[in-house]
């Protein structure tokens, strides 16, 4: 753990903290861009440049970016409405600290499982495209079964608008 | 001699380090390659504009600049001061903050882009090994910064040019990521020097640059299209379609944020110009084995101002297009001829080399590009315009 260790998480964090905070429906978008960002440079820090750059390609490049449309497409960004309690805070109170516990018991339970290495591990990116091509090849094409899905389905829905409107 | 030439910047830049104490020679090399950079491309980016405005002059009928200096040369000086001089008028209503984070992100994750370029044999700043996921993740990143100069600006007309910027931009994404796998699957890395090792080979006195394969072709074409419309420029420039919307996302931007917004829309062109340079027309290697002899630098700076040239060409020619016909265009043709490349460029790979895949390939390529180019056609029932959209 190291000095931009800890100036990237305390960047994350805030960024997060300020994508719930905030008031305007953009600037959330945008701060909760900077939290994603601070997690593509944790990646990088652990010199996984793959996933880190993948995390910034998917995360900010498309991500954000469906956000951004999503809430200026509702027209949300605009009004500046005083914020209301709802009256079910409790019960969501209560499913996020439970999901925060069961995601923190998973990871703390998982670091026996894993081997007890010193020196990091280098992993080159032809190696990451051999082992999605052939232990993991089952897994990446149901991927694409699903992303084929939700392509076609985007199709039908556009479609039904034209059609409707004839 | 030759080869001094070739590595002179290297020779340069290890000769002022070495005066240094070793511990810090590697940054001060780092410093030394992004100086270079960040001096290199907007010098450039200055006698583009000249080139471009003279060129576009010339292609109109008329002269271009040529009042300032001798055959208006020192324009882009002028220009540079009239930027620096202008009052910075930001709109009463516009969130500050981002109205000035939005030129500044876009040029510095631009700028971020040109670090894995490999400009001359041994002159990339890093080496990484995911080069070109690194190069395609900036750009994702100015995509967002395009959206929040629009939306800060609370001007209609700049929130419809970065609609329109942004839709275009992650449209003609997916084409070119497609295009760029083609050749990361023939040259088997990500890493950019080793694509131009990959095709820096002759026979004969001819280059195996993968442009020269049925493949490469038509996985370059395609490239070009997405890049034109990745960098908003004529005939794909509707986010700042001056007669609809007058400047799109960049309208409330004036003096020196707006020359940003001009100068990262070049650096743009030159970091797409390079990218493509870079993996279908063999980054800095020479077009025939007898000119290996010229520095390997001004063989990658050549290629990329040609592409300039036929950026302006085309600006100076083509018609902007509609907004549907620029989104039909990108799904229902680009994106499909990608996805063909890609499955014949694996056909490329797994045939035995020898005349018959040339012929396999080319075929298939020209047959689908005939076939959908006539249904495209077809399809749109060409006759009298009707105005739906105008009632």
């Amino acid at each position: 753990m190291s000095i931009p260790f800890y100036l990237i998480s305390a960047l994350t964090i805030a960024g997060a903290v300020a994508a719930m905070t905030l008031k305007n429906t953009l600037h959330c978008a945008l701060a909760l861009t900077i939290a994603l960002a601070g997690i593509a440079f944790l990646f990088l820090g652990l010199d996984a440049q793959f996933v880190g750059f993948a995390q910034i390609l998917v995360y900010i490049g498309a991500v954000a970016i469906l956000v951004v449309f999503a809430v200026l497409l509702t027209r949300s960004g605009e009004s500046l409405l005083p914020a209301k309690r709802a009256r079910t805070w409790l019960a969501g109170l209560a499913i996020a600290a439970v999901t925060f516990l069961v995601l923190g018991w998973s990871v703390l339970a998982s670091l026996y499982g894993l081997p007890n290495e010193t020196a990091a591990p280098s992993v080159t990116m032809q190696q990451i495209g051999n082992a999605l091509m052939g232990p993991y090849v089952f897994p990446l094409e149901v991927v694409a079964v699903l992303l084929t899905a939700a392509t076609v389905g985007a199709v039908i829905v556009a479609m039904h608008e034209k059609a409707r409107n004839k | 001699m030759a080869a001094t030439f070739d590595q002179i910047f290297i020779l340069f830049r290890n000769w002022l380090v070495h005066f240094l104490p070793p511990a810090w020679q590697p940054a001060a090399g780092a410093l030394l390659g992004v100086i270079g950079i960040v001096a290199v491309f907007p010098g450039l980016f200055a006698l583009t504009t000249l080139l471009e405005r003279k060129g576009l002059g010339r292609m109109q009928n008329r002269y271009g600049p040529n009042r300032v200096g001798p055959f208006g040369l020192l324009q882009p000086v002028a220009d540079g001061l009239k930027a620096l001089t202008k009052e910075d008028v930001v709109p009463f209503n516009a969130n500050g903050l981002m109205h000035l984070l939005a030129p500044l992100v876009m040029v510095v994750t631009v700028f971020m882009s040109f670090a894995v370029l490999p400009m001359g044999r041994h002159m990339e700043l890093v080496d990484m090994d995911a080069g070109l996921l690194f190069f395609f993740a900036m750009g994702a990143a100015t995509e967002l910064s395009v959206f929040m100069a629009g939306w800060s600006s609370r001007n209609k007309y700049s929130i419809l040019g970065a609609m329109r910027a942004v839709a275009q931009m992650i449209s003609y994404e997916v084409p070119m990521l497609l295009s760029s796998v083609a050749v990361v699957m023939i040259a088997g890395s990500l890493s950019l020097p080793k694509v131009v090792a990959a095709q820096n080979h002759y026979t004969g006195i001819f280059p195996h640059w993968y442009v020269f394969t049925p493949w490469g072709f038509g996985a370059a074409l395609m490239f070009a299209i997405a890049a034109i419309a990745e960098t908003n420029r004529s005939p794909f420039d509707l986010p700042e379609g001056e007669s609809e919307i007058i400047a799109g996302y960049h309208t409330e931007y004036s003096g020196f944020k707006f020359a940003l917004f001009f100068l990262a829309e070049y650096l743009g062109m030159f970091a797409l110009s390079g990218l493509g340079v870079t993996l279908f027309m063999g980054g800095w290697s020479a077009p025939f084995s007898f000119l290996t002899w010229i520095p390997s630098w001004i063989w990658f700076f050549a290629k990329v101002m040609l592409a300039i040239c036929v950026f302006i060409w085309m600006r100076g020619t083509l018609p902007r297009l509609r907004q549907d016909q620029l989104m039909n265009f990108a799904w229902k043709f680009v994106l499909p001829y990608s996805l063909l490349v890609l499955l014949v460029t694996a056909f490329w790979r797994f045939l035995p080399p020898g005349w018959e895949r040339w012929v396999v390939c080319t075929v298939i390529l020209a047959v689908a590009y005939v076939v959908m180019g006539r249904a495209a056609f077809k399809l749109k029932r060409v006759g009298p315009r009707s105005y739906r959209y105008a009632e």
